[in-house]
């Protein structure tokens, strides 16, 4: 993802902002959907609101309690957890996911206004990391 | 066991090393005894069947202990420097301006959760604010998700990823004891319904031995098995049955149960596999290509001294901090022999030790 920051070498990093988890629900993993103040003049609230809701909604969808995370449980007891040497557990598989989907925003969303999201597995799920940069052969600022 | 951010081998770590492999070779010395000595009369008397299922069960139980032991309980990596201090700019600008010589307020954030307030400490060490059921563990120097205590005799923490792991392995385990002493009893009666109790003691020594190891060995296990079940089926940590968090006056209002018991354990033994967030970060330091122009001192981590955790007295700070070394860097070696052990606050050294007491 950094590579395309790379052929352009007047870019920098101006700063970083972090979006905290979002613990009222419990202790799933949920970031927070406050429009940080240091955004504003880069992009959209209603697209950034969309981009955290979204990853909020894939990260449910990984955590979720129901049959078939029970079954994959007792099955993977059964067989003394083992069976996960050679299948992908449902969490690794909507990690997978969420990797394709903040890749995909980046490009399409977040690059060509100068920012860059971060995994939020990178950063032990606690915070999504937005990098700001700064193009200085544009000028200072923007 | 050792994880990237607590890599040094002090003596505390190699005392619980020795608890660990006692523990193994105990599980291994009993069944072995059973094996050669029972299981030959019982296959041949009884069933053959009985050295099989004991064999399984014994596999069962040493591939718990290992993926207990070998698995990350949930380790919460440190902050990098740029996050900690965007964390410290958030507390400074919530704080207000201190006067000189006045205390900062405690940083503590509050957070509702099902209608009950709970409050997210900063941890000094990791620099972040622990979510919620997440503690500091002083023994292996890390913050770890829902935490839940620190186990000498499997060596590791026991926590989010690797609860159901230590949950099987007593459970398991107090199968195994059961059935080896019951079948040493079996095995006593059936030799001397042939020959007489003082004849089959003469034949078989090491019997009194065996069935008493088995029997002291039985209450601790399925006493401790039997106080996990009763903690899995209201949903609570051993470390919030310790700091009593949601019994007495607070009984009742723990947020994160389901109030059904099933779906408590079905949570907690059948939830999904939490992936580990700590192996990314050895990825991550060939990514960081992008010359920074961040005024933020890359120094700030390597050079900051270990700041007791805010459940330390206050009175007891300055001199732990005069105390304190150099926070470990990710990859920096530290010579074992003359290190101090990892800066523990009262609080969790009581914890663990009280865990420790309590739970063996």
């Amino acid at each position: 993802m950094l590579g395309l920051y790379r052929i352009r070498p007047n870019i920098t990093v101006s700063s970083k902002v972090f979006i905290q988890r979002d613990y009222s629900s419990g202790t799933i993993c949920k970031f927070q959907t406050k429009f940080p103040s240091e955004l504003e003049s880069r992009i959209d609230k209603q697209q950034f609101e969309e981009t955290i809701q979204t990853l909020n909604n894939l990260y449910a969808e990984a955590e979720k309690l129901g049959g078939k995370s029970y079954l994959e449980g007792c099955l993977a007891c059964l067989t003394a957890y083992t069976i996960f040497l050679c299948m992908e557990t449902h969490y690794e598989k909507v990690l997978k996911k969420i990797a394709r989907y903040i890749k995909d925003q980046n490009e399409k969303i977040y690059a060509p206004r100068g920012l860059l999201l971060t995994d939020p597995i990178e950063r032990g799920l606690r915070v999504v990391e937005i990098t700001i940069f700064e193009d200085r052969s544009i000028g200072s600022g923007r | 066991m050792f994880f990237p951010q607590s890599c040094m081998m002090s003596s505390l770590q190699m005392r619980i090393c020795r608890k660990e492999s006692s523990c193994c070779v105990h599980i291994i010395l009993k069944t072995l005894f059973f094996f050669l000595c029972r299981c030959p009369y019982l296959a041949v008397h009884l069933c053959p069947a009985i050295p099989v299922f004991a064999v399984l069960l014994f596999l069962f139980v040493m591939a718990m202990l290992l993926r207990t032991s070998f698995s990350d309980p949930g380790v919460l990596p440190r902050a990098l420097p740029e996050e900690a201090t965007f964390i410290e700019m958030e507390i400074e600008a919530a704080n207000g301006n201190v006067p000189a010589g006045q205390r900062p307020p405690p940083r503590i954030r509050n957070v509702q959760i099902n209608n009950q307030i709970v409050k997210l400490k900063y941890c000094y060490t990791c620099k972040i604010f622990r979510p919620p059921r997440a503690s500091h563990c002083s023994i292996c120097d890390n913050c770890v998700d829902r935490f839940d205590h620190h186990c000498p005799w499997v060596g590791n923490c026991v926590g989010k990823r690797n609860y159901r792991y230590f949950y099987l392995f007593t459970l398991s385990l107090s199968l195994l004891t059961i059935y080896i002493f019951t079948f040493d009893i079996v095995h006593v009666v059936m030799r001397s319904m042939n020959g007489g109790f003082l004849n089959t003691l003469k034949e078989t020594p090491g019997t009194v031995l065996e069935v008493l190891v088995c029997f002291f060995t039985l209450w601790s296990v399925v006493g401790l098995t039997g106080f996990h079940t009763y903690l899995i089926s209201l949903n609570q940590t051993t470390n919030e049955d310790i700091k009593g968090s949601w019994s007495g006056k607070n009984r009742g209002q723990n947020p994160y149960s389901h109030k059904n018991i099933i779906k408590n354990c079905c949570e907690v033994l059948c939830g999904p596999t939490y992936p580990s967030v700590l192996d990314r970060r050895g990825l991550l330091q060939e990514d960081t290509l992008i010359s920074s122009s961040n005024p933020v001192p890359q120094t700030t981590k390597t050079t900051a001294p270990l700041i007791p955790n805010e459940h330390t007295p206050d009175d007891a700070k300055p001199s732990i901090a005069a105390s304190a070394e150099k926070s470990p860097s990710p990859k920096e070696e530290h010579p074992a022999a003359t290190k101090v052990p990892p800066l523990a606050s009262p609080e969790t050294d009581a914890e663990t030790s009280i865990a420790k007491e309590r739970a063996h």
